[in-house]
């Protein structure tokens, strides 16, 4: 049991399986499908708050979700610390400012890093509340549920995704 | 209430461990996926998505759950999905992956969360406007496959899942 806690990687069908029964256990006791973007427009909202708490009273989205820390936000928190977990009892966790596969394209270059991370998050989360939802909402819970939109959303995701990644690191398959 | 923020967190946390044990956390697993080099992320959502639906469907007919399932559009799924999309290959990670990230250490994770939180926040900025211009033009015929179909739900998750299980099959084939 410790070996298998401690091991780096886990087979992703292993790892996919866990997530489909965390899906049951997130529909049975939260009523509720698994999806991650919906905390960053709650803490949108919140800092939006802090700064002019009657404007962003009247903005209808915050109407629409309230900013405020709810299940999908306390989701996110958990993910930054089960991954924490998951790292340490690995010995993978390191603190790293550039990817690896970044550095070889670009080099070491710690500020552009930041950029492509900013802009490409910014990117991220306007599209994934223009959509309304992201690869977890949309690409796992939404399209389990034979969502039609799930399954257009996720094919715009991989299809952009793909697309881009092309255009930034050369398309290897061409 | 308090209840629920308890079990989201515990959620979140099984839902992290998951994905770093995975290798979904990792930036170049990522954008391997995006290059079509590395199809662990396909892999595990495939996997994820199988097992869910087999047990939400069951447990749907026990009458233990209930769907939520929203329409889309070409307006807003299609090119909020193109901009995910875009977003998705110059950050490299998604916003459930990004936490997952930044919690084993990678803080270009962190800032990409900041970017997520921005663009958030920009879109409820621009909501008034894309609701009226562009969110619900060219409505999707259906919510849900098995109306679209006009089928049982079962036949589609059935039908559903040998398409899965053939898409794993045959990406483990191809030696990925």
């Amino acid at each position: 049991m410790i070996e298998w806690l401690t091991m780096a990687r886990w087979s992703p069908y292993i790892v996919g399986a866990g997530i489909g029964f965390l899906i049951w256990a997130t529909f049975l006791f939260s009523d509720r499908p698994l999806g991650a973007s919906m905390a960053y427009t709650r803490t949108a909202g919140m800092v939006e708050s802090a700064v002019s708490p009657e404007k962003t009273a009247s903005m209808p989205y915050y109407q629409k979700f309230s900013p405020t820390t709810d299940w999908n936000w306390f989701l996110i928190i958990g993910v930054v610390i089960g991954a924490f977990i998951s790292a340490l009892l690995s010995g993978t966790f390191s603190i790293m400012l550039v990817p690896p596969v970044f550095a070889e394209a670009f080099g070491l270059n710690t500020g552009l890093r930041a950029a492509f991370a900013l802009a490409g998050g910014i990117l991220m989360g306007l599209g994934a509340r223009w959509a309304g939802g992201c690869t977890s909402g949309h690409g796992i819970s939404g399209t389990l549920q034979l969502s039609v939109a799930s399954y257009v959303a996720a094919a715009c995701f991989f299809a952009g995704g793909i697309f881009v990644a092309g255009l930034i690191f050369g398309f290897p398959y061409m | 209430m308090q209840a629920q923020r308890v079990l989201g967190l515990i959620f979140g946390i099984t839902f992290g461990f998951l994905l770093q044990k995975g290798g979904a956390t990792d930036y170049g697993i990522i954008i391997g996926q995006l290059l079509l080099t590395d199809f662990t992320v396909v892999n595990i959502m495939l996997s994820a998505m199988l097992v869910g639906m087999i047990g939400v469907f069951t447990m749907k007919e026990l009458g233990l759950v209930r769907l939520h399932v929203r329409g889309g559009s070409w307006g807003a799924t299609v090119i909020g999905g193109l901009i995910f999309g875009a977003g998705f290959a110059i950050l490299g990670y998604c916003p459930g992956t990004a936490a997952g990230a930044a919690g084993s250490g990678s803080l270009d994770a962190v800032v990409g969360m900041i970017g997520i939180v921005l663009g958030a926040g920009l879109f409820a900025r621009l909501y008034p406007f894309l609701d009226r211009s562009i969110l619900n033009s060219g409505p999707f015929p259906a919510e849900t496959l098995p109306e679209m179909f006009g089928m049982k739900p079962g036949l589609v998750v059935v039908a559903v899942a040998l398409v899965v299980l053939g898409t794993l099959a045959t990406i483990a084939a191809l030696g990925f």
